[in-house]
């Protein structure tokens, strides 16, 4: 804990307060073909998004499979080079750092990825895989190395005895908490969560958001959460950004963004949520989108979502809706915005031909 | 005991109760050999279902739900002595319209499938031949089904891929299924599933591999066919929030058994067993309040093959120290909460009501 500061908040201590910044970030995967392997055309996962996350909130990413969520999670923990852009961690220029200048980073910023079973070295006992961040960072903890990962594996939620087993021997969501445990070894201050529970079944996913939750106090982390499961990013996060084709076209406050969705696309994503209450089924007016999410390789011109889109107007096959704050802490990126209670952009055109 | 004694036992939609039902499983199980010991993966399951209903199976994994349906479509390997690797041992009866069908000779199911009786497959990927075209594989199954020609066999086809809202489809039947993506094999699959107008359509996980948005489009897709065709379903998945969307009736599953059994407003509304209790609170809620913490089940599904005794869930119990020991001992069997709703569970229906009260639906 920081000692409490009774400043004003400027401009400046906003800045402070953010932990990680992506600006205009891009990561197109060249395709090539021909005899010569040349470069015929690109993958534009991620297509300049901007976000900031701020120290100690939840911050989520959701969006549909090809939507480019979990290639900017890889970006900001730098698995991946961005091809433009540049990400901020804790003030410093992160984005084209070298592997070696990149290893003292890893102490600060870790991950957790959705598969517990590709995840950990079958060859490995737990006392191993867990002590892995020491060994390769040189780092030797108060206590002794094993003392330390049988409290973290206390910590999670397992027996700390089980230090010589091999993943084999575990469960799905102990090898989860195995994971987590040895993200925990290096006291990070970011943790990018990709899909962290969608391998487990449902009572096995309760207990994993309530540990994640638990952590985020006891350790003071940050944490960036990457999910397709629209409920459990509602119970866990703070500030949700939405992600199609490889853009963000609404960032907000979870209870914002959950009673008052505003782009079309998280309107219709919300609407198809299936929800456990028969009473339910008559009442929701579900919004069908049709067909599939276009290909990333060539992205529909101006706004992404125009060919899916049933409020698509002649502007949005023309010009592409810039992610602008509408109402306080609230971006959307889109010409015709559901739940907005302003002029919209047809109508203040009207208004300045009226002019 | 006789098969007319399992009968009543067998859990069912009380509405039409004089008529046979389409679909009957009676003492349903599926055991495999292995070098660790006996795997129970379905230990004494029974059910019905009639005509024109959805009946959603849920829970979760090894719970036993998918190596029903495999029993039901006749699709275990069954033991065989030359084999080094023995398959399912199978006992129990399970009837099609009246005809039993584990006794019948593998040839004979096979002649059901199809026509009968379809599936639809979580990995529309691995389901499909990849050296195959699409349109291919739906034209075999229905010249096997019907005596047409290829001519009008693929018109069937083409005006079924129509059907499951595939875009041209008289150009994409002529596609392999890696060039459709995701939410367009699960289509194709259901396009092949349904040619032949199966009275009986089994699907196993069917959106689990899809995103929400083409989900609601499958979902939509089969609630609608199944309108038209009057068919049966069984939908496996141990997402809740699909089951009450589109199931009539649910049936929760636990470690190879039945646990709790209605029609999906007793399910959802007034919930009986501990366990569904539980997977009820593990789910984060999409809309009104904020749950404080979500009522994790603690534990660990069981192993199959040393399933605890008594009930077997009450290793992970919360209540399991109300009924003195009970459930450590014996094994709870169905008894009814209310017409059409049973339940597994040695809690005394007074208590039951009790905690589901005061300690479990303030927090849901």
């Amino acid at each position: 804990m920081t000692a409490p500061t009774h400043k004003p908040a400027t401009p400046e201590a906003e800045q402070n307060s953010d932990l990680i910044i992506a600006e205009d970030l891009i990561k197109h995967f060249p395709i090539r073909g021909g005899l010569l392997r040349r470069e015929v055309g690109a993958v534009q996962a991620v297509d300049g998004v901007n976000f900031a996350v701020r120290r100690g909130e939840t911050f989520s990413i959701v969006g549909e499979s090809g939507c480019g969520k979990s290639t900017t999670a890889r970006l900001l923990t730098r698995l991946l080079e961005p091809t433009a852009g540049k990400i901020t961690f804790e003030g410093r220029d992160i984005s084209h750092l070298k592997d070696s200048q990149l290893r003292p980073l890893r102490r600060d910023m870790q991950m957790i990825f959705q598969d517990p079973y590709s995840s950990l070295n079958p060859r490995h006992t737990v006392g191993k895989i867990v002590g892995a961040p020491y060994r390769i960072q040189g780092v030797s903890p108060e206590g002794g190395v094993k003392k330390t990962v049988q409290d973290l594996l206390a910590a999670v939620g397992l027996n700390p005895e089980h230090y010589n087993r091999y993943p084999h021997e575990f469960s799905g969501g102990q090898r989860q908490r195995i994971g987590i445990a040895r993200t925990l070894a290096l006291k990070p201050r970011l943790i990018v969560a990709d899909e962290p529970v969608s391998a487990l079944d449902v009572s096995i996913q309760a207990q994993i958001i309530n540990l994640l939750e638990d952590l985020q106090e006891d350790f003071d982390l940050t944490y960036v959460i990457i999910a397709h499961d629209l409920s459990v990013v509602r119970y866990v996060s703070d500030r949700v950004a939405v992600m199609y084709l490889g853009k963000i076209v609404e960032l907000a406050d979870a209870e914002a963004l959950y009673s008052a969705p505003m782009h079309p696309y998280t309107v219709a994503l919300m609407s198809a949520v299936p929800v456990p209450d028969t009473r339910r089924r008559q009442e929701r007016e579900r919004i069908l989108l049709t067909g599939d999410v276009p290909s990333p390789i060539s992205p529909p011109p101006a706004c992404r979502f125009h060919t899916r889109c049933w409020k698509a107007q002649e502007i949005c096959r023309t010009e592409e809706p810039p992610l602008v704050e509408l109402l306080p802490r609230h971006q959307v990126a889109c010409h015709f915005p559901e739940n907005y209670p302003g002029p919209t952009v047809e109508e203040s055109a009207t208004e300045a031909s009226l002019r | 005991m006789t098969t007319s004694a399992l009968r009543d036992l067998v859990i069912r939609h009380p509405g039409k109760g004089d008529e046979q039902p389409f679909l009957e499983v009676i003492d349903l199980q599926v055991h495999f050999p292995t070098d660790d010991g006996l795997v129970k993966s379905v230990d004494g399951l029974s059910f019905a279902l009639d005509r024109g209903r959805t009946l959603g199976i849920v829970g979760e994994s090894g719970s036993g739900k998918s190596v029903t349906s495999l029993a039901i479509m006749g699709l275990h390997t069954r033991p065989a002595s030359e084999q080094s690797r023995p398959g399912a041992q199978l006992s129990g009866e399970i009837y099609l319209d009246g005809e039993e069908l584990l006794g019948k000779t593998p040839e004979y199911v096979r002649g059901l499938r199809g026509k009968r009786m379809a599936m639809i497959f979580q990995d529309p990927l691995s389901a499909m031949n990849p050296y195959y075209t699409v349109g291919k594989q739906i034209i075999e199954a229905y010249q096997i089904h019907n005596q047409v020609n290829k001519k009008v066999a693929r018109k069937h086809a083409i005006d079924m891929l129509g059907r499951v809202g595939i875009p041209e489809p008289s150009q994409r039947i002529d596609a392999y299924p890696h060039q459709f993506s995701g939410g367009m094999r699960q289509r194709a699959m259901i396009a092949m599933a349904l040619s032949c107008d199966p009275d009986l359509l089994i699907a196993d996980e069917p959106t689990t591999a899809l995103d929400v948005t083409v989900q609601a489009q499958i979902l939509d897709l089969i609630r609608d066919l199944q309108s038209e065709f009057n068919s049966s379903v069984v939908l496996i998945t141990h997402d809740l929030g699909v089951v009450a969307e589109i199931a009539d009736d649910v049936l929760v599953m636990y470690a190879g058994r039945a646990v709790e059994y209605g029609s999906a407003d007793q399910l959802f509304n007034r919930p009986a067993h501990p366990y569904t209790w539980g997977l009820l609170g593990s789910i984060p809620r999409f809309e009104g309040p904020k749950r404080e913490r979500l009522l994790a089940i603690k534990g660990t599904p069981p192993s199959l093959i040393n399933v605890p005794s008594g009930c077997p869930f009450h290793p992970r119990c919360e209540f399991a120290a109300r009924n003195e020991g009970l459930s450590e001992e014996i094994r709870p069997e169905l008894a009814p909460v209310e017409p059409g709703h049973t339940v597994a569970c040695h809690l005394s229906p007074t208590e039951r009501e009790q905690i589901w009260e005061h300690e479990i639906a303030p927090q849901l």
